[in-house]
Parts: structure tokens; sequence; C-alpha cells
């Protein structure tokens, strides 16, 4: 373990237990008009006495409370992030500069549009880009994140394939999907039907075609999917699909696989939504935002959210005219500051850069495996795309399982792989590098995976009780959700 | 690298994607730019924006006075590159800042628990009447058309496409506030829940209590939607309802044209499993040490898939973690003199602009919106004028409600100027 070495960090209570009554972090200039008496302006019964339990503290305890907080966090600024599917890349920090310039950080949704032209053609811009990267026709910025673009794209799909006359009334999932996918479709109003993968991690052609009914509206396809394998046959799945009647949904979490290589567009995407959070590096800020963009096909296009933006003579305006629009699936138009983050990110790598950068990331991930095969047992072999899958088979022989490696990993310096997913793998391990690790980044890791495989063989024991050298031991997470605390309410006794 | 893998090009780590689906000509965007060509793009688009007007717009969307601090700590890269905390062992910031997010949201709102965060507060609507859905086992929701009319578009748009009926309540035209009559008539054993926004979309502050009483005796819940956090500094907290929904823009981010804000859902303790979206609980680490960890994810769509309470996955934890500190630095003191700082502008605008060529439109109580119709001009030439002096004027209300055609939604913050609102006033006024 040479990465790491335990350091102090300072202990805080809640910012609830450090405060005390008439402390104040906050100014505010004097009234500069006559003041209101609220009692008397609205009535007694509308105004309320205080908020109570509020926090009382002074500015430099709101500085210590939450730096203390923030270095209790592992964060990409600190190292490799391994977490598969999630596309942890390094979040430069110019696009957090951009996003906040006067005059964009503090427009107002419905100043005019005459006053707005620039915030319409940075949107324009970026839907120009990601259509191109999708090899689709028409995009909307408007879902603020992955699950909520899937719903955006199931209802154009309904919306669509009630205007040919044939509602339908179900979507087929993988099973190796991700949970959100089943989750939407069923928010959509669909029934799901899993569809098996074949022995290779890929859907089963033969079962897709059974069922591939005149009652499926969609097979929502993640490509490469969740085991990091590129679907060979997706060509083949979206004639399938196209034959009945029904529509191919890809899903973009692992485009980062694919940018600049090959498009959705090409290989029978009806619609897909992009995560801008992922693959165009907007920081997931322990958790969000992000931003969900779908991209369609012309033939779903008149069924994108409103407003759309149009190119005019005069300028750019938004149309709210398209009779046959799903609606509106946001207020305003998305998640706009995410959005300029994105297109600062395409700016500063170009088309070129883009595709760069999907080769390093394929590499890395490659790398990655290459360094771990021989430890950890590999269960398809299929070449990995930007993420390998490993299963904890050989480790589990000593009762190891993969949640226990990843516990370690902590120890050994590293945020954990993505744990237990996809289903379709016993105990998995999801590894996603992404292309923003430095050789020596990686080899780092690859070096402490592998300490940790001889720990497994020599003391079981010490991987089961990891994380020791964490701030806190491993957190009992059933007591969590059998005894729900969700808010504090005073100290215990 | 590659000659450890034993491949000769970066294509080869492509061969298993079949050669015809395989990009043939290379992305159409331009070459990479340094960062000082990409600053100067972006402050050449913020040029073509209304950069240093005084502007007069609310509805969903507020300027308030952010403290320094709040960004400097939300830029932390340990709060800004971190990812969704399931490590609970490397993630004790941001779960505990969640914890503490959750219990100010509840002490706001008047409500048990609230979760980690929705994506905004338009979309945190349709998820609270999906829940009232499955509280209820009923399907109708019946909304006041004065709620943010793209709220209801957006709940619209989630309901049609699912085939599950929604229908509207009324305002009473001369105060602004829900027609209660109306309500009744329409409630009906069919009705999960009934969405009440207060203050509403016109700033008038609703009878909460009212719109409970009715909507739990045909037993529906009331759901209550707040679309101007910095309301509840100071209005009492709608505890009469079950769920309450909302943004809390005005205590995390700027207007930032529509995004990223941060939708709330709060509720009370029986319905806590029904729940939609990320939760933060306390636990025990394994040496009895307080600690805080993702719980109840049963609800959730990674665990039960198809069965889930919602799809949500990605929130706006940032955002939020930027009104937990907002929130923090303002404390009890602070969000009721902000609150009182609001009440006091828009109440002095709207008597200016009164004793001008304009009237009031509702006579109902307001927070720091209302609505006037000018007399002497049209609100569009009223808003020409502002616009001629550097003023984005209020919002013309016939851009959703074709019967208030013609007036103004204005609103008033502490970031308000007396000076500016002395100018704004002018235009009301007739040509001298």
């Amino acid at each position: 373990m040479t990465r790491v070495r335990q350091h102090q960090t300072q202990d805080e209570l809640l910012v609830f237990e450090r405060s005390s009554p008439g402390k104040v972090g906050y100014q505010l200039p004097a009234l500069d008009v006559p003041a209101a008496d609220p009692v008397e302006v609205l009535g007694k019964e509308r105004v309320r006495e205080s908020i109570d339990g509020f926090p009382e503290v002074s500015e430099v305890e709101v500085v210590r409370h939450f730096t203390r907080l923030s270095t209790w966090n592992y964060a990409i600024d600190l190292g490799l992030y391994p977490l598969g599917s999630c596309t942890m890349k390094y979040n430069p920090r110019l696009n957090e500069a951009v996003a906040r310039i006067e005059g964009i950080v503090d427009a107002h949704p419905y100043q005019p549009e005459s006053m707005a032209q620039g915030l319409l053609r940075i949107q324009r811009t970026l839907e120009t880009y990601l259509a191109d990267i999708a090899g689709m026709d028409a995009v909307t910025l408007q879902p603020a994140a992955g699950a909520h673009g899937e719903l955006t794209g199931l209802l154009m799909i309904r919306s669509y394939l009630e205007s040919q006359g044939s509602p339908r009334r179900v979507v087929l999932i993988p099973d190796s999907a991700h949970g959100t996918n089943p989750a939407t479709a069923a928010i959509a109003g669909y029934e799901t039907r899993e569809i098996p993968s074949n022995r290779e991690g890929m859907i089963d052609l033969a079962a897709l075609r059974l069922a591939a009914d005149d009652s499926v509206a969609a097979l929502m396809v993640t490509n490469p999917n969740t085991v990091g394998i590129f679907e060979r046959d997706i060509a083949a799945v979206a004639d399938i699909l196209h034959r009945q009647g029904a529509l191919l949904y890809v899903d973009g979490a692992n485009m980062n696989a694919l940018v600049g290589i090959a498009r959705p567009g090409d290989f029978g995407a009806d619609v897909m939504h992009l995560n801008l959070h992922k693959t165009f590096s907007t920081p997931h800020g322990g958790g969000g935002p992000g931003a969900g963009p779908v991209a369609v096909k012309a033939h779903l296009e008149s069924f994108l959210p409103v407003p759309r933006i149009r190119e005019e003579a005069g300028g750019l305006r938004y149309d709210w005219d398209r009779p046959k629009s799903i609606g509106r699936v946001r207020a305003f138009y998305g998640n706009f500051g995410v959005l300029v983050r994105a297109l600062a990110y395409i700016l500063a790598h170009g088309g070129d850069g883009l595709r760069n950068a999907t080769v390093d990331a394929v590499l890395n991930a490659s790398y990655i495996r290459r360094g771990l095969e021989d430890d950890y047992d590999l269960p398809y072999n299929a070449p990995s795309m930007h993420e390998c899958i490993f299963s904890d088979a050989r480790q589990a022989k000593y009762g190891v399982k993969t949640g226990d490696i990843a516990k370690r990993l902590i120890d050994h310096g590293f945020h954990p792989y993505t744990v237990s997913f996809p289903l379709i793998v016993r105990g998995a391990l999801m590894i996603e590098p992404t292309e923003t690790e430095s050789k020596q980044e990686l080899d780092e890791f690859i070096e402490a995976m592998r300490a940790i495989a001889r720990e497994v063989e020599a003391d079981p024991r010490l991987v089961r009780s990891a994380p020791v050298t964490t701030r806190t031991n491993r957190v009992d997470e059933t007591l969590a959700a059998r005894k729900p605390v969700l808010t504090w309410r005073g100290t215990p006794e | 690298m590659l000659a450890e893998l034993g491949l000769e090009a970066a294509e080869d780590l492509f061969a298993s994607i079949p050669a015809q689906l395989r990009q043939k000509e290379p992305l159409g965007i331009p070459d990479g730019q340094s960062e000082y060509e990409i600053r100067d793009f972006f402050e050449s688009r913020a040029s073509e924006s209304a950069r240093g007007y005084a502007c007069f717009l609310g509805a969903g969307a507020y300027s308030h006075f952010r403290p320094v601090v709040v960004d400097s700590l939300a830029t932390r890269g340990e709060f800004l590159t971190a990812y969704t905390p399931y490590q609970a062992e490397i993630s004790q910031g941001i779960l505990t800042s969640i914890f503490e997010f959750q219990t100010m949201v509840a002490q706001l709102t008047g409500m048990d628990v609230a979760n980690a965060s929705m994506y905004d507060g338009s979309t945190a609507v349709p998820e609270a009447g999906m829940m009232a859905a499955r509280i209820t086992r009923r399907q109708r929701l019946l909304v006041a058309r004065s709620i943010h009319p793209e709220y209801r578009q957006v709940l619209e748009t989630y309901y049609r496409h699912q085939r599950l009926p929604t229908s509207t309540v009324n305002w009473d035209p001369r105060t602004g506030q829900l027609d209660l009559e109306d309500l009744e008539a329409s409630l009906s054993d069919d009705v999960a829940a009934v969405i009440v926004q207060s203050p509403n979309f016109f700033g008038i502050i609703e009878h909460i209590g009212e719109a409970a009483e009715l909507a739990h005796r045909s037993g529906a819940l009331l759901v209550v939607v707040v679309s101007e956090a910095a309301s509840l500094g100071l209005l009492a907290p709608p505890v009469e309802a079950d769920i309450v929904v909302g943004e809390l823009q005005s205590f995390a981010h700027p207007t930032s044209y529509g995004g990223p804000y941060v939708g709330i859902l709060a509720t009370k303790d029986r319905y806590i499993r029904q729940m939609p979206g990320r939760l933060v609980g306390a636990t025990l680490d394994s040496d009895g040490r307080r600690a805080f960890c993702l719980t109840l994810a049963t609800r959730e769509q990674h665990i039960r898939r198809a069965k889930a309470t919602s799809n949500i996955c990605t929130n706006q934890a940032l955002v939020a973690l930027m009104a937990t500190i907002y929130m923090t630095v303002f404390g009890k003191r602070g969000l009721r003199e902000l609150a009182e700082q609001n009440l006091a502008k828009a109440h002095y605008l709207a008597d200016s602009i009164e004793s001008k060529e304009a009237e009031r439109v509702f006579s109902g109580p307001f927070f720091n919106e209302f609505v006037v119709r000018p007399t002497a001009r049209t609100a569009r030439e009223v808003n020409a004028l502002a616009l001629a002096s550097n003023i984005v004027g209020g919002l013309d209300l016939g851009r959703f409600f074709p019967e208030l055609k013609g007036t103004l939604l204005i609103c008033a913050t502490e970031t308000t100027k007396r000076a500016d609102m002395d100018r704004y006033t002018e235009c009301f006024g007739r040509i001298p």
C-alpha cells in the first residue's frame, strides 16, 4: 500500500448541533424602502413564528463545517474513479468558469428572445454537434438527466406509434440493462418484457425474434452493452424490430466508447439519449445535476418536446407551434448551465479530439483488462470497449465477494468499481477508467487490484473487514433501512 | 500501451465493431480550441444577452443575493467531482450534507421527511401526483390553474401519455386565490390529490387549510407546490399538506436561464416508502459510530426496476448542496429577514405602480410578486419603454392565460434596487 497514508481529518457535528441562538453568518443591506409589517400585510395566521430547528451559526463555522465534510469524500480530483457505466472523467475547470459568466449565469428564462440570442445560439450549436455525434437528425436539450431522457424518448415513441394507428403496450429490455430502463418503461405506461443475453453477453437474436411481435413498441438497448461489449448484431436487431413496426431506443450511457468511431444513427437507432454528465465531462457533483438530451431520426422530429429552436432571418426563436409534440418534460429549457459546460468540452476537443478521447478510453480499459485477467475471472471473452467486466468467481472460493474487494480497494487508495452490476454476471466487478487517466495511474490501480487478489488468498478476513483506513468502518446499511432516520430530530438521549 | 496489448494501431481496439458500422466521415465539429478562445466564445454569447439589465421577472426563477461562500465551498473538488455516494465509507461528506438538506427542507415545509432532491419544481409535481395515486389507489389529479403553467404542462405530458386523468380548478377572479366552491364541486371519489401552489403563479398566498380540509374530506391528499422558496422564511408552512414539492432555486442557484435548479419532495412519516428518489439515513458503522448512507433503496430503479416508485437516478445533488450551504449561512434569522425584505420591496413597488396608471388585478395577499394591468399604455408598450432604459419588465400573462392578456406579473426581491423600481414605475405613467 504505497498510495495512501492515513492522515487526520477533523470530526464535525451536524450543523444543527453546532447552532446556538443568536449567531448569524449573513449580512443584508439596509432596506431602501419602507418596511412592511408581515402580520399587518398578510394576516397573523399566514405568518410563521420561526423555523424550528433551523441552524444559527457564524460564517467561519459554515466554512469549517462544509470544508471538514468535504475532506470525508473521495473525488475524481483525488484519483481514478473507475465506476463502470458512470464515465467518471476529469471535469475541466474552464467549463465551470464559462458557466458562471455574467449574462449567462444570471440570465432569466423569460427575458425576451431578442435579449437572449447568445443563449439560444449556445443551445442551437450544442444540438447540432450532438446530432452529428449521434448520427441523428434532431436533438432536444430539455431532459434533466439520463432517466429523464429515457422517459422523453419513450413518450415520443408512444406518440409516434399512435400517430401510425398502432399503439402498442410492450417494451423489450435486455436482462443486462440499467434499472432505469424498466423503471422508465413502466412510468411511460408500458409493460416490460426481458430479453435474455446469450453466452457472449449479447442480445440473443433468436429470443428477440420470438419476443418481437406486433405488441412491441420498442427495444431499449445500451451499446456497447453493460458488459462493455459492442453488440455486433445491432444492425440485425434493428432490422428485426423495424420489420415488426417497432423502434430501437439506444441508451447512450456508454457513448464514451463510440464518439467519433461509430454512430447509433448509423446502426439503426430511432431514438437515443446522451448523458452530458458522463460522456461530455460535466461534474457529477455527488449525484447531479446531469443533462439527458434526446436525439431522434427525422420521422420522430415532430414529436420532440416544445419549445424547439428555429433559425430565422432575424435570428433564433422559440417555436411552440408543434401540434404533434409530446409537450414539455421540464420547465424552461433544461439544465442550461450543464449544457454550457458540455459545449465548452466539445469546443475544447474538436472533432478529432473527441475521437482521440474515445480511442484513449478504450485503450485504457483494454490495458486494465490485460493487467487483471491473470488474477480475476473474465466471464466473457469478446473484446472490451471502454469498460471491462470481471467476476469474483476465484475470490468467492475464499469467501470474498465483489463488495469486499471493492471495500478493500478503498484501503488501497481508490474509489471502487461498480459492484454487482450487470445482474447477469454473478459477483460482477465493472471497471471503467475513462480516457483522462495516465498509464501511471492505471498501473497503480492494477497493482492495487493484484495485491488484493493476493490478500484474498493469504488473509480473506482482512479483505472482508475492509475498509480499515477510512474515518468510518463498514457502514450498517441494513440498520439504516430497518429503522429509517431521515432527518435530524434533536440529540438522542 | 498498444504494443503491450499486442495491437499495431488504435483502429485494432475497435475490431469488434463491424466495419460497415464504423463511422466513415470525421465528425463535422471544428478543431479543438484553447481556453482563451473558448472563454471568448462564451463572453460573446453572454454579450448577446440582457447583461447588466435590471430585471422584474420572477415566475418560477428568482434572483436572490448569494453569499460568496456558497460557491467557494460547493466548488471544492471533493464535492464537485464526486459521484453518487454509493460507497458510504468514502462519501460521508456528501451524505452528511444531504442528511442536513433533508432536515432543513422538512423544517422549512413543516413536513416530517424530505428526499435528497428532484430535478426541479416542474418534474417534482408529476412525481407527487404518482405518489399520491399509489397511496390513495385513485388516479385523478385536481390541479389549480394558478400553479406555474409550465409545471402544469409537464404534469400533463407525464399524465396524458399514461392515460391518467387530470382536471383543473379555477381561481377566484377577485382575489386570485383558489376558488374553493369550484374545488368542492370538482372533488369526487376518484381524486387522488388536489395540487395547489402557494404563493401561486400570481404571487398570491393560498388558503391551504381550507383546501386541505376539502381534499381530505373526500379522501384525497393535498399536494402543495412552492416555487418561491424564499417565501418559506416568512409564511406559515403548509403543515396541512400531505406532500410538499417545489423548487429551491431561490436558495441555491442563480437563474441561469432556467437551470440547473433543485426540486424538493417532502412528506409525512407514514408515506416514506412511497417516496420517489434517493434518501439518506442515519446509521452506525461497525464500531458503533454515527454514519450516514443511502437507504430504502428497494423503492428505487436499480433494485426494484419496473416496480420502482420512480425512474429517477441522477438528481441535482450539487445544487442541493448549494442550497444547504445557503440555508446554513442565512439560518433561522437570515431567512426571515430576507423574506421580510422581499415583502417590503414588492409592496413598495406594487404601491408605486398602482399610484401611476395601473390597477392591481387580484386583491389576495401577496409575497414578492403581483399582477397589474397598465391603464395608460399596453403591457407591451410599458415593457418596450423599460427595455429602452435597460430594464427587463414583468411577464405578460397573456403568454399563458388568454383571460389575463395585457396584465403583467412583476417580481421584486431583496436584490431589486429602489432606483430601478422607480424607473420602471415611470414606464407605466402617461406620456407627458
